[in-house]
């Protein structure tokens, strides 16, 4: 057991450098794509999965899927680096590694993955990967809990997403997304709106849109590196992705615009107040994702190139420095065993490094030139300006932006030059892993921006032209676009943020308030799973009673009803009953079974009962070998054999039938009885009367002994021509075998433990 | 069952009731039997036993224990299905050799996946079934 090794033990620390190793290297191997997809290629590879279904296993890179997948292994190598030094000693260290690379790879290939089945497949497996990683702290039930609401949440959103996609794969007759984008619009087509809605489901329950965003806080129970990873450029966004992804085909309409720009702005406005809210600065950077999340949404509601570059470069931008506050956070809970946003001040001087770090990733979640957020900031203004709710969009983006400038001084300035409250331990700076990921993003977020041109050269106009579905023009980001109403509302931002910054001990207090008045998804969410489980409850014990006759009751009252129903509407016409033509043999026979059968329903004795229908069974076998079926009868009369034996075993343990002999015959089991009875019998004579057809006689006359070398056609047919029925009903046997010697050994435990304590 | 005589005549009709299955489940290509069949019998050779000299004894003479006799026989009988898939043919295809000679007619015996695939049903059926009988007789 993984409890029981050495926390310590050499092949942990390997097991986490191992995999970031692994991951870097992927990044590296995603680099070498960069001149291929920014000079207007894809890249495309087609592995056949289950091609009977035309779902095929298609890697395809563009300049959507190749930033995604360099953000994905970039930061992925960095927080599995970190995590290495996070989680140290932890015991279960060694599982986590393998949780956060399986996620890694179940990321990747959604980004990578070109079949919409495919994509669902991965898409599920990072809602299973995140479930482990959310509830890696399993011994508490707040954490269990939380990563249970993610799952089903994310999950139920897959299941209508898999609806809208298998509906998309059929309405366009392809399953490749590359084929269904290049095939244009979907706009106005049969099921458009459906198909819309059911992927609108799947992408904003993963990508955490009001009103489903509450999982997302809730997250945050996992371990530090793993909300950096999640939050910043994978899970949350696959979302986005999917939305980005299926731009060309379903954007453009009312409902697209309307739906996208109202969900993403009300999320962002919604999330950026509750951000400078809360004084957990982990909740406070969890609610700032949900602004981004919403951010992005808003502006891949627009279809222009403005506004589709405001989101790539927002989402390049959003990764970079989320990633690297959340990291940062980590070091300082790690070094001072504290996150309270009121307690943390005064860092500088003690980790002069993280310091650096969190500034240059606040400088660009703040936008602040000449960082690549400040560029993020004017291109997303100018599209605003373009979009149809122009009116509606931009005074949201400005409020939302100017809240991010406050939550950025928050949590990235706050902390090392505020006033220091009561620290829980004496501040140090932290190792050496543990800085790589933050100081390395804080620099790409600088270097991007001081060099705009190959940024938007190599990674966001490739991306862009992607999501377009066509060429764009590009030069769009740009460091210094002249002065234009884009600057006027940045500085506008500025100006507001700041006053929201210093204002925000006195909003935090009115926003409380207002918080405690509005609903509580939360806890509706508790209630919601209460009130499921009783009516589950309620519903399991209307259905499986646990009494085994009313099972059987309830299977053949089914079979009667269908049966005859079927034999009414098909209005088949009369039985012919031929008894002109029966041996004296047969008669004997027949009589031979209808005795049987009145014996077991008279006998009040079980032993009796069993010999009678013995005799039926026996009977029944006399008919195969009077019509020369040898095979069968053999069986038929090995099985009453062993049925006989089994029951007899079986009523050593049971009490007699009513010993008076009049046991309660219910007027209903006897009716039904006889109705299934006189059923079997009409169509057992229905199909009887029907002329022969001896197609399939003939071809295994013909061919048992030409093509399967066997004299005994039954034998052959059994092994042979339909070895896969055969094969499929000794697996039956065996589990059933199996699944009763189960329930008889584990009968005979609970009796022996009841026993034992009595 | 504390009878001498059937415990007696137990032991010589376990054997042959085995062989019989042994028979039964060779000649099922060309004649009644096969596998299906070929397991019952056995299968009632070891019920037989154990009426007569109790289920753990039974145990014994079998060896080895029924459920894993029934998973070796689904195994068998998989691989037996999955050998024509190295082949080139579809699955569960029969794959039929040839010794001394090159046809059904002039060999001298012929070693197929069919058999194999049989003896995978027989195995199954033996094993299923005793394995059901001695767990309900040791239930006390």
């Amino acid at each position: 057991m993984a409890e029981h090794s050495d926390p310590n033990a050499p092949w942990k620390t390997v097991s986490g450098i191992g995999t970031s190793g692994v991951t870097a290297l992927l990044f590296v191997f995603f680099l070498q794509y960069l001149p291929v997809i920014a000079a207007g290629e894809t890249v495309r590879w087609v592995v056949p999965w289950i091609p009977s279904l035309d779902i095929n296993l298609t890697f395809w890179i563009d300049g959507l899927s190749l930033m995604f997948a360099l953000l994905i292994t970039g930061i992925g190598a960095m927080v599995m680096l970190y995590a290495a030094k996070y989680l140290a000693g932890h015991p279960q260290y060694d599982r986590f590694a393998l949780y956060l690379f399986s996620f890694m790879l179940s990321m990747l290939g959604l980004v990578l993955a070109d079949n919409l089945i495919a994509l669902f497949v991965f898409w599920e497996l990072t809602t299973f990967t995140s479930y482990l990683l959310i509830g890696f702290s399993h011994a508490d039930p707040k954490s269990r809990r939380n990563a249970l609401q993610a799952l089903l949440l994310t999950a139920a959103g897959g299941l209508a997403l898999l609806a809208g996609f298998i509906m998309l794969g059929i309405t366009q007759g392809t399953f490749e997304m590359s084929e269904i984008t290049a095939s244009g619009s979907l706009v106005g087509k049969e099921f458009y709106t459906l198909i819309l809605f059911l992927v609108l489901a799947g992408a904003f329950t993963k990508s955490a849109q009001v009103p489903f965003h509450f999982w997302l806080p809730n997250a945050m129970a996992a371990p530090t590196p793993v909300s950096a990873y999640l939050h910043s450029a994978t899970m949350v966004k696959a979302g986005v992705y999917l939305l980005a992804r299926m731009h060309p085909a379903l954007s453009g309409s009312d409902l697209w615009i309307w739906i996208l720009s109202i969900f993403g702005a009300v999320t962002a406005v919604f999330a950026s107040f509750m951000a400078l809210r809360q004084t957990d600065l982990k909740q406070t950077l969890a609610y700032t994702t949900l602004m981004a999340l919403g951010t992005l949404v808003m502006f891949l509601a627009g279809s222009t190139g403005y506004a589709i570059t405001a989101a790539m470069t927002f989402l390049l931008v959003h990764s970079l420095y989320k990633a690297g506050l959340f990291l940062t956070i980590g070091i300082i809970d790690h070094a001072t065993g504290t996150r309270d946003a009121n307690v943390l001040g005064g860092l500088r001087a003690a980790m002069p490094i993280t310091a650096m770090a969190a500034a240059a990733a606040g400088l660009a979640m703040a936008g602040i030139p000449p960082f690549l957020g400040f560029i993020a900031k004017e291109v997303a203004y100018a599209g605003a300006l373009e979009m149809r709710l122009m009116v509606f969009v931009v005074p949201m983006a400005l409020i939302a932006f100017a809240l991010m400038f406050a939550v950025a001084g928050i949590v990235a300035y706050k902390p090392f030059y505020g006033p220091q409250g009561k620290l829980p331990h004496k501040p140090h700076e932290g190792p050496w892993p543990m800085l790589l990921g933050p100081v390395v993003l804080g620099t790409l977020g600088l270097a991007f921006g001081l060099l705009p041109g190959l940024s938007a050269y190599y990674l966001i106009e490739p991306a862009v032209n992607a999501v377009m579905g066509a060429p764009d023009r590009g030069g769009r980001v740009k460091l210094w676009a002249g002065f234009n109403l884009p600057l006027l509302l940045s500085l506008i931002t500025f100006a507001l943020g700041f006053v929201l910054y210093a204002k925000h001990q006195a909003l935090r207090g009115l926003l409380a308030r207002i918080e405690a008045r509005g609903p509580d998804l939360d806890a509706g969410w508790d209630v919601f799973l209460e009130r499921f489980m009783a009516f589950t409850k309620v519903q399991t014990k209307l259905i499986q009673t646990g009494v085994l006759r009313q099972y059987m009751f309830a299977t053949f009252a089914v079979f009667a009803v269908t049966v005859f129903v079927t034999l009414v509407t098909r209005n088949v016409g009369g039985v012919r009953l031929a008894l002109g033509g029966l041996s004296f043999m047969e008669w004997g026979v027949a009589l031979l079974i209808i005795a049987g059968t009145v014996l077991v329903l008279l006998t009040s004795s079980r032993i009796m009962a069993l010999v009678a229908l013995g005799v039926v069974g026996i009977g029944v076998a006399l008919i195969f070998i009077m019509y020369s079926a040898p095979d069968v009868a053999i069986t038929q009369l090995l099985v009453e054999l062993l049925v006989v034996v089994l029951l007899a075993l079986a009523f050593l343990k049971m009490p007699n039938l009513d010993p008076t002999g009049a046991q309660k015959h219910s007027f209903l089991n006897a009716t039904l009885a006889i109705s299934v009875g006189v059923l079997t019998s009409v169509v057992v004579l229905l199909v009887v009367d029907q002329p022969f057809d001896r197609r399939l006689t003939t071809f295994f006359e013909a061919t048992s002994w030409t093509e399967a070398f066997g004299r005994n056609i039954v034998n052959v047919i059994l092994v042979d021509f339909r070895t896969l029925d055969t094969f499929g009903e000794i697996a039956v046997v065996l589990i059933a075998a199996l699944g009763a010697f189960v329930l008889l050994k584990g009968a005979a435990k609970a009796r022996a433990a009841k026993e034992e304590k009595e | 069952m504390n009878s001498i005589i059937f415990t007696a005549a137990a032991r010589l009709l376990v054997a042959l009731l085995f062989v019989f299955s042994l028979f039964m489940l060779l000649r099922g290509h060309h004649l009644p039997g096969g596998g299906f069949i070929g397991g019952l019998i056995g299968a009632v050779a070891f019920i037989v036993y154990s009426l007569a000299c109790g289920p753990a004894e039974a145990r014994k003479a079998l060896r080895i224990t029924p459920e894993v006799i029934a998973m070796l026989g689904l195994g068998i009988a998989l691989l037996a299905g999955m050998f024509s898939f190295f082949m080139g043919d579809p699955f569960f295809t029969g794959q039929w050799y040839w010794v001394g000679g090159d046809s059904y007619d002039t060999a001298a015996f012929s070693v197929n996946t069919v058999l194999v695939f049989d003896i995978g049903v027989y195995l199954v059926v033996l094993g299923g079934i005793l394995s059901l009988t001695y767990a309900f007789e040791e239930e006390t």
